[in-house]
């Protein structure tokens, strides 16, 4: 199912590629369609933040816990401009070293 | 007289295409703390090639989300490559098998550095080199990243759970730019917060691009209203 997953998105977001490169332009012409296009890649990317950081590891609750504190340090990072890198490894590294304490 | 502007693109290309192609190392760790193994993390960078949408499957997945549920997500965020091949087509102007063959290089980073350019063949310039390079660099780290990955043990344990929360946010970071995006990025956040505590995993990350629709139709409509239009 996984890999079902993996080729079935992985062809797809090909798909959306070449259609852009291959659609008349007037198609996204229109201004609200535009604007929803434009929103849509930050607000999937706000909601995958919150999943990702607050969401507890079982069942359907909120939880606040080291992964909390490595995007707090991602913040303060990203702030001051660091390598991508840099904030995701950082992070992590963040997250590793409260586990161990 | 084309020699020394065409030399500044594919510096400044290479530039961004080296920083960039390195992300793999991130990703490949991603994946494989995701519950993907090294194959189907390789196949994602090989194939989808388009990192936030490579980044979201995983992370839906390893939060407990279906596979249906990561390759929708996967896909949303793979719509805005379609955005910009609409706005690169006519600069670019290729067709039959180069255009499918630089499709699958129509990313982020290519198409800043070939958008701007003055004519086609430094357009060309700079999108090749950047895509060419970023797959090249960008296959080889994911496979380095995921095979140490794996090697390391314990995802939760080296802390990789936070570097997905913290590659999303830094991917977020630059999109930021109005008052706009910071609303509905706000806006989203706190919806997939209350999502998480009513719905199934995976399903809250697909709620909050229900707020992009929602915030973008509300505010088009007010914003079209010429005495309302405020000059950019």
């Amino acid at each position: 199912m996984i890999w079902w997953a993996v080729l079935g998105a992985g062809v797809g977001c090909y798909l959306l590629k070449l259609a852009g490169l291959s659609v008349p332009a007037r198609v996204l012409a229109h201004p609200v369609v535009a604007r929803i296009a434009d929103l849509i890649p930050v607000a999937l990317l706000a909601g995958l933040v919150t999943v990702q950081v607050f969401a507890a590891p079982h069942g359907r609750a909120l939880a606040l816990d080291a992964r909390a504190a490595a995007l707090a340090l991602a913040v303060l990072l990203l702030l001051a401009r660091a390598p991508f890198l840099v904030v995701v490894f950082g992070s992590a590294a963040c997250a590793a070293l409260l586990r161990l304490l | 007289m084309e020699g020394p502007r065409r030399r500044t693109v594919v510096r400044d290309s290479l530039g961004v295409a080296i920083a960039t192609g390195t992300y793999g190392l991130g990703f490949g760790a991603v994946g494989v703390a995701s519950g993907l193994d090294v194959a189907q993390t390789c196949v994602l960078s090989l194939l989808m090639f388009t990192g936030a949408s490579q980044f979201a499957l995983a992370g839906v997945l390893g939060s407990g989300g279906t596979p249906v549920a990561g390759a929708l997500a996967a896909l949303l965020l793979g719509t805005r490559n379609t955005l910009y091949g609409l706005r690169l087509a006519p600069l670019l102007g290729y067709r039959g098998w180069r255009r499918a063959l630089a499709a699958h290089v129509l990313i982020d980073e290519s198409t800043a550095m070939a958008v701007t350019r003055p004519d086609r063949d430094l357009a060309r310039t700079g999108f090749l080199v950047t895509g060419g390079t970023i797959f090249v660099l960008w296959n080889l780290t994911t496979l380095v990243g995921a095979v140490a990955g794996e090697q390391l043990g314990d995802p939760r344990d080296l802390g990789l759970d936070a570097a997905v929360g913290a590659a999303f946010l830094a991917l977020l970071w630059p999109r930021l730019t109005t008052p706009l995006t910071r609303t509905a990025a706000l806006v989203a956040a706190l919806v997939a917060a209350g999502a998480v505590t009513t719905t199934p995993a995976g399903v809250p990350v697909l709620v909050a691009a229900g707020v992009a629709v929602l915030v973008g139709a509300l505010t088009a409509r007010s914003s079209t209203r010429p005495d309302e239009e405020v000059p950019a």
